[in-house]
């Protein structure tokens, strides 16, 4: 098995940021991810959709081929492709390749697994047309598809960025459905100092803003009662907005109420978490440069706790600083020296955070869903069905899983959990932090038969 | 090939031919499978074990695992691969049928 | 006196136990551990099991019977109480040989067995082509089975969740997230909890599965109880094809095949390993070729609970009469037995279950 001083899981800004530098200073460094061209998902196919596309996906797009750039002149082994299922201590790594599994050993881990879309269960969320804003970010960065005929609902700066680039591409939605209220932006004015340092950012949204109103996009906003209705798939939004019912026929629905950390992995190796009620959402405990209670586990990126691609990749930066010195390979005086203008940076792009998260909370009916909405996706669980778990004596999600099934199928939960930890936390009076989140388990994700029972064989390179 | 897709592919590319349960449809090469049937206007890509609802792509990042199909026998998340000549893609373990809701 | 009987563990056995109580009207208190608890009742496989038990007791062989005799029944009643059905099938189980000479070693301990058994023990021997006609999917290098038709499988979760239901709406009254610290016995008994509760019963049942072996002794018992881990995996769900259970692959009702299991004495350590789980794809291929392209959506590990010699063990204690200690590693087999007659037991009614053979004076170093 190839053993390497660092082995890095994602490819996006954190993880390319990171592997570079641990790079530059005298790790050897294997980066796995999933996709086949580096990016992650913010700069998802970014080398190939900035030459296709750039106009439409804008400057901060165009940023991430910087870190793909510096990534193809490091000496970092970057296996595309690569799916992840176990982690096991010493640390072994095994993915899934081409259809073979494959396994790697690391002295040190560094997990850059990025962000999830919040779960948003709101009735007919399952229906074929109904998609993750994210999702179709992803259509028109990595394959120039877009939705002809969209309503975009939920809250968040994403909304903004993906219906402007919408308008861009000449396709605009035919809708904003927003859930959050005049009264969220009142809430977030208190956070104004940080808004204002965070100026530039703000700058960028009303600029977004702008150009979905010179499309004439409608907006709706403090919406609720949202549905999404169709024979087979989606076909009408229904919502309250303004003292009134309505109902938008259309196509495509695509959701967003912020996105939270994606932490599969580190959970599956022990990693503690916390929950984080700014956010709405579990973040691992990690230190600044990343350090996490699991000796040679770090985290950095959105996968540590939200901050956006700027910070992801500052977060990556520091975190190699803190593996090269302890490896060795760095004193403390150069990671600090180094470390410095990367701490004030993150500083100054986390200024935003406060007003944003206050500006944009998630919506409150799909925290907590009515009884018949599905909240497991992969097993058709609906949140009575964890309500009625909780009143047979489920404490955790963990024995409502055993009950019902919540989390069981192929997704692992991570489109189920956060909503089966709130339901219960609600139903027993507890905190998320009592409640706790699912147990996760290798596979990370699924993995045949056929390529574990391959690994039984002794390998050629087992000797080494 | 359907032309009443939801969705618009804003460049054209080579295309090469692929079967989707049983139907030939002609598809970017090297594009993103998930993304390739949907500008194709396949909407439904499974039915669900559970209860035999329709379902299509959700996440288009490996997470969701709504996007599954068959190919060569083994389920697969059509986000996560890519499109070559002569791909036969169905319905998972024919989960097509009569319950095809398009 | 709050209750006739605390019962120290809300897993399937314990719960089984207050659900035979409760239906004798006696009350009832389960206290029962947190979300994170080592829970067997979790993690198991699901048989409904005779064969291959009691080869060397062949009391044990008997009370699995018995159990799984009056299994439908005691399922049909859970799923008629609670509206959900508890899925049991029991069309026969397989020992699956990949080998003649293991196949006909084993066959000759089961006739050793039968005889002791008074000819009650209905099972027959399936050659590679016969069990091909029954199990269209099975690999060339299975020799053949011993088909048992006296097994079967069950959806162990369902169980649980049916008995949690049904304890509760029968007026059982169930405590969660409690560790049990100390149980006094000034005149009734006094159950403490880590968190201040204080339960008094009557009598108080341990099926505290592993936990025993910490309790058991303040107790009065010996409850050599110990953890051996097994790994399970499961595949995604798959249209029918394997027909009967083994202890190497089950369809199971929702249709995922479920497939087990190591056996593994590692302590308190329940997580899954890459070998584990590649040894056990392995041997499930060979079993059903066909696996090979099978999705493995879900494995975890739980901890069996044994005793030295993987029998129950069923005892009243000598310092404490009226605390008993019910454990076994077969809690889903056993749990119609639990349910149905194991309240004779502690109640001694005439129709008490001898379970002599049963109590922890086997270990005593003589």
């Amino acid at each position: 098995m190839k053993r390497s001083d660092l082995v890095i899981i994602g490819a996006g800004p954190a993880g390319m940021a990171a592997a570079t530098t641990a790079a530059e200073h005298g790790l050897s460094v294997t980066l796995l991810d999933e996709q086949s061209r580096p990016g992650g998902q913010i700069y998802r196919d970014v080398d190939r959709a900035v030459e296709k596309r750039g106009g439409i996906l804008g400057p901060d797009f165009g940023h991430g081929r910087t870190l793909t750039r510096a990534l193809r002149e490091s000496a970092v082994e970057h296996v595309t492709g690569a799916v992840v299922w176990s982690i096991e201590d010493g640390f072994r790594i095994s993915y899934t390749k081409g259809g073979r599994a494959a396994q790697v050993a690391a002295d040190r881990i560094l997990l850059a697994t990025g962000a999830l879309e919040r779960p948003m269960p709101v009735p007919g969320w399952t229906l074929p047309g109904v998609m993750t804003a994210g999702a179709a970010q992803i259509l028109l960065k990595q394959s120039g598809v877009i939705a002809r005929r969209a309503v975009l609902v939920g809250s968040g700066p994403l909304l903004y960025l993906i219906a402007a680039q919408m308008v861009r591409a000449g396709t605009p939605p035919l809708a904003l459905v927003e859930t959050q209220s005049r009264a969220d932006l009142r809430r977030a004015a208190r956070h104004a100092g940080g808004a204002l340092r965070g100026w530039p950012y703000l700058a960028k949204g009303l600029k977004l803003m702008a150009e979905i109103a010179r499309a004439r996009v409608p907006r709706f906003t403090g919406a609720t009662d949202i549905a999404i209705e169709g024979a087979g798939r989606a076909e009408t939004v229904s919502f309250r907005s303004g003292g009134k019912s309505r109902r938008l026929v259309c196509d495509t629905v695509l959701l967003h109420h912020g996105v939270v950390p994606n932490t599969q992995a580190a959970r599956s190796i022990g990693v503690a978490h916390r929950w984080n009620a700014t956010q709405a959402a579990f973040s691992p405990v990690v230190d600044r440069w990343g350090i996490t209670g699991v000796e040679g586990v770090y985290i950095a990126g959105d996968g540590a706790g939200i901050g956006g691609a700027e910070v992801a990749e500052v977060a990556g930066r520091l975190a190699s600083l803190q593996i090269a010195a302890e490896a060795g390979r760095l004193s403390e005086a150069e990671r600090d020296r180094l470390a410095a203008p990367l701490f004030r940076k993150k500083a100054r792009d986390m200024a935003i955070r406060p007003f944003l998260d206050a500006a944009f909370p998630p919506a409150t009916e799909a925290l907590l869903p009515e009884d018949k909405t599905i909240i497991c996706r992969c097993e058709e669980v609906t949140a009575g069905d964890i309500r009625r778990y909780a009143q047979m004596g489920s404490l955790g999600p963990n024995q409502t899983k055993a009950f019902g099934r919540p989390g069981m199928g192929p997704c692992q939960g991570r489109y189920c959990g956060l909503t089966v930890t709130a339901i219960l936390s609600e139903a027993n009076g507890q905190t998320p932090d009592e409640t706790g989140y699912f147990r996760i388990r290798p596979p990370l994700k699924p993995v045949t038969l056929g390529e574990l029972a391959a690994m039984e064989t002794p390998q050629q390179d087992a000797a080494e | 090939m359907k032309t009443d897709s939801a969705f618009l592919e804003l460049e054209d590319s080579p295309r090469v031919a692929v079967w989707f349960d049983g139907a030939e449809l002609e598809l970017p090469e090297g594009a993103n499978l998930a993304a390739a049937l949907l500008a194709a206007g396949v909407g439904v890509f499974r039915h669900t074990p559970v209860s035999s609802e329709p379902r299509g792509p959700f996440c288009m990042m490996g997470a969701c695992f709504d996007c599954l199909v068959e190919i060569d026998g083994i389920v697969r998340q059509a986000c996560m691969t890519e499109v070559v000549e002569g791909l036969r893609v169905s319905r998972p373990h024919g989960t097509g049928g009569e319950h095809e809701a398009e | 006196m709050e209750a006739d009987y605390a019962i120290i563990g809300g897993g399937v056995v314990g719960l089984s136990v207050a659900w035979g109580l409760l239906k004798r009207d006696h009350r009832v208190i389960v206290l029962d551990g947190d979300d994170g608890s080592f829970r067997a009742s979790r993690g198991n496989f699901g048989l409904v099991w005779v064969q291959s038990k009691g080869m060397n007791q062949p009391c044990y062989a008997r009370w699995s019977q018995e159990s799984a005799a009056i299994w439908a029944e005691f399922a049909e009643e859970l799923g008629n109480n609670t509206g959900r059905e508890v899925p049991l099938e029991q069309k026969g189980g397989y020992d699956l040989h990949f080998s003649e000479e293991t196949l006909e070693a084993t066959v000759e301990k089961y006739e050793v067995l039968k005889e002791q058994l008074g000819g009650n023990y209905p099972y027959e021997v399936l050659g590679h082509n016969a069990l091909r006609k029954e199990e269209p999917h099975i690999g060339p290098t299975v020799v053949g089975a011993i088909l048992h038709y006296q097994d079967g499988h069950a959806n162990p979760l369902k169980l649980l969740r049916a008995l949690a239901d049904d304890v509760r709406r029968m007026g059982g009254q169930v405590l969660t997230g409690k560790t049990v610290t100390e149980v006094g016995k000034p005149d009734g008994f006094r159950v403490q909890c880590s968190d201040g509760t204080t339960v008094e019963a009557a009598n108080v049942v341990l099926s505290a599965g592993l936990g025993a072996a910490e309790l058991g002794p303040k107790l009065g018992f010996k409850a050599p109880v110990r953890p051996q881990r097994g790994q399970v995996l499961i595949t995604e769900k798959l249209p029918k094809m394997i027909n009967r259970p083994s202890l190497i692959a089950r369809q199971v009702d929702e249709g995922g095949i479920q497939i087990g299991a190591t056996n593994e004495e590692v302590g308190f350590d329940d997580r899954v390993t890459q070998p584990g789980l590649s040894g056990l794809a392995a041997q499930a291929i060979a079993a059903y070729p066909a696996l090979g392209r099978a999705q493995l959506v879900r494995s975890w590990a739980a901890l069996r609970v044994l005793s030295p010699d993987g029998l129950p063990i069923y005892q009243e204690s000598r310092d404490m009469p009226g605390c008993y200690l019910v454990t076994c590693h077969s809690g889903i087999t056993l749990a119609a037995a639990h349910a149905r007659y194991l309240p004779d037991w502690l109640e001694r009614t005439d129709a008490a279950p001898d379970l002599e053979v049963f109590s922890e004076d086997r270990f005593s170093v003589s």
